[in-house]
């Protein structure tokens, strides 16, 4: 598979909290992620509040220009944001946001919004545009009497969909969905799943799925990433990934997630809470939370190693005890 | 005897009816979760039982906790019961604490209400209250403003100021949907530790199973205003009955197996102004047959003890109340 979008080193700063005399501090959201994206493949990106995953989207998408490292696009450099060959490269590459209702306007009708970008991107004559509409209405499961509705007269579900409509006016190349079942009721939320997936196969679209839901990642990604505190502690494939998480954080990770009917049993309960990306942890970012950790782990920060084709940043990563998925989900 | 029991309530907001008679019982030291969609009425039954709900909310039907009537009682009856024997704690913790007060103050406040406590005692009760619920080197911390928590942080103060009039009755509302996996997994465990600890019962509502079945012994699913099915936590997970029931076990994605496709559930919840004749999830269900969409299922008590309504459950029970010969041939397809 071709490479669609390779970033290197990328880093991203933010200075906050400057006292009235004082120094700003600087925020490290993302902290040197090297990754490749592959034409037509579902990327999962994992990870609690705070460890860079919508960062790291925006960065991917070219919507903010990275600290340090660099993004190439289809073998070339990404423009700078706001020159017109940036302008041409927004066509190619579309976000869906969590909240469907902030993500859309109020006062324009369902029609009006999937006409949108078609209008403001000059891809068909004028009179070809409210053919289009119906079309991607029918395409992402819109009822056709349903163009004349305003978002607040429709439901969580159905206001999701529009957005996924209007992403997909500009037959993009490249979707990042950032938590775009969050929202979402369970019942709901498995239908705009299939709907992306339906249409990630139908439009050879390549994905970036951001999720903290890892059931929902599991079953639709091909890829995760597992971020924590801005870097990359283990990549893989999803079977492999949840079948048997290497990384201490992504074992406690799998084993949080509440499966029905099994009670608590079996569970890695990590102590402490999620860190400041203000304050990082010496050597090992997650270190104050690991179970394994050692006076090693304390001072040494671990390269993300491969290891029997998986890739996992941990310096224990070889003495680390074996955890089978049955283990940790149902022991 | 129970500690709470609901009899038909029913609340209706600007004339369109939300809860359509919920029949709901807590025992005392018991674990009940409440699981459904948004829009339900989960939260609703609880807020019309302590009378939470605005004004143009209109209440009827029973609520009785140990004994006394809560609908439409006096504010004097209400504010005795409420934080010092029912005490509830919400989804978003950061909104429910004072960001100007410190959260040492807020404690010390609900302490004084329901204990009657003062001044260094009072004080001390806090500190135990934070040590409690897990919050490190707290005899410093309670003089800190809430934005200096995390949201984890934030929610377990919730749970102190919650336990702070020793509860009978814990009223947790979608407690851990806006925390992060690992935190959630935390928040779990110490609720259980705390029930463990106290002994007071819990009402758990949240729209997800899994956490639901982790804390809780008995469960009661609701759908467009009512509780269609109800069973201890064992045997609703591992034989659902009501259509619904079923939906939602079959829509969570699964984290071991094969990797497949989700399925959903299809159609959305009823628009509470222009309800479906007949049961309300028949629109949505693979089983509805027409007598479904014209007469609307009770609650009905089953041989094994689950509260079912519905005319067409799957697997192997029939109602016992709609039985007759006549109907068994329709249920057989």
């Amino acid at each position: 598979m071709s490479v669609l979008l390779r970033a290197s080193g990328l880093c991203q700063r933010y200075t906050t909290g400057k006292k009235l005399f004082g120094k700003p501090s600087t925020v490290t959201a993302v902290d040197g992620i090297d990754l490749e994206i592959h034409a037509g493949e579902i990327v999962g990106v994992v990870g609690e509040s705070g460890s860079g995953k919508s960062t790291l989207a925006r960065m991917l998408l070219g919507i903010e220009t990275p600290a340090a490292g660099e993004v190439e696009w289809q073998g070339g450099p990404m423009p700078n944001p706001a020159t017109p060959e940036w302008r041409a490269l927004r066509r190619d590459m579309q976000l869906i946001f969590q909240d469907p209702l902030a993500a859309l306007d109020r006062r324009m009708t369902v029609a009006n919004q999937i006409a949108e970008p078609l209008e403001i991107h000059k891809m068909l004559p004028r009179d070809q545009i409210s053919g289009r509409v119906a079309e991607l209405m029918e395409k992402v499961g819109l009822r056709p009497d349903q163009a004349d509705r305003y978002p607040l007269e429709l439901s969580g579900g159905q206001r999701q969909r529009v957005v996924i409509a209007r992403a997909l006016a500009m037959s993009p190349k490249f979707l990042v969905c950032d938590e775009p079942v969050s929202a979402l009721d369970v019942s709901i939320q498995a239908q705009v799943v299939n709907l992306l997936y339906d249409l990630q196969q139908e439009e050879d679209l390549t994905m970036v799925f951001i999720s903290h839901d890892l059931k929902v990642v599991r079953n639709l990604c091909d890829r995760v990433v597992v971020m924590y505190l801005g870097r990359i502690v283990e990549e893989g494939p999803a079977d492999e990934i949840f079948a048997k998480p290497l990384h201490p954080y992504t074992q406690a990770l799998v084993s949080s997630v509440p499966q029905a009917g099994t009670g608590m049993k079996g569970r890695i309960v990590l102590q402490g809470e999620p860190p400041n990306p203000a304050a990082r942890p010496s050597g090992c970012a997650f270190h104050p939370r690991c179970r394994f950790a050692d006076a090693a782990c304390k001072s040494q920060v671990p390269p993300l190693m491969r290891d029997n084709g998986r890739l996992a940043a941990c310096l224990k990563l070889r003495t680390l005890p074996f955890q089978d998925e049955k283990q940790l989900t149902h022991a | 005897m129970s500690l709470v029991s609901i009899r038909d309530l029913k609340v209706s907001f600007d004339g369109v009816q939300v809860l359509h008679g919920i029949d709901f019982d807590v025992g005392k030291g018991e674990a009940v979760g409440l699981v459904g969609e948004s829009g339900c009425g989960k939260s609703v039954t609880w807020l019309a039982a302590l009378g939470l709900l605005p004004l143009k909310a209109t209440v009827s039907g029973s609520v009785k906790f140990a004994g006394k009537e809560l609908v439409n009682a006096p504010r004097t009856t209400l504010e005795n019961v409420r934080g010092g024997r029912i005490a509830m704690i919400f989804q978003d913790p950061s909104s429910s604490l004072n960001p100007v007060q410190r959260v040492g103050k807020q404690l010390i406040e609900s302490i004084r209400l329901h204990r009657g406590l003062n001044g260094a005692e009072a004080r001390a009760e806090a500190v135990r209250l934070l040590d409690l619920v897990g919050i490190p080197s707290a005899s410093t911390r309670i003089d800190l403003y809430p934005h200096e928590f995390s949201g984890g942080q934030c929610q377990r103060i919730m749970i102190a100021m919650a336990l702070a009039g020793e509860p009978d009755l814990l009223i947790a509302d979608e407690p851990t949907t806006a925390l992060d996996a690992t935190i959630q997994a935390q928040i779990l465990d110490l609720l259980a530790r705390i029930r463990a600890e106290t002994g007071m019962a819990m009402v758990f509502i949240s729209h997800d199973l899994g956490a639901v079945s982790a804390v809780c012994e008995r469960a009661a699913v609701m759908y467009a205003g009512r509780v269609v099915e109800q069973n201890g936590i064992q045997g609703l997970f591992k034989n659902p009955r009501h259509p619904y029931t079923v939906g939602l076990f079959q829509a969570i994605p699964q984290l071991d197996g094969p990797r497949q496709r989700l399925q959903p559930i299809h159609g959305t919840v009823p628009d509470p102004r222009h309800p479906p004749a007949g049961c309300a999830f028949s629109p949505r269900c693979a089983r509805a047959s027409d007598f479904c969409t014209s007469v609307q299922p009770g609650l009905v008590r089953q041989d094994d003890g689950c509260d079912l309504a519905c005319f067409n459950p799957s697997a192997h029970a029939i109602p016992a109340a709609y039985g007759s010969s006549a109907m068994i041939s329709e249920y057989a397809r």
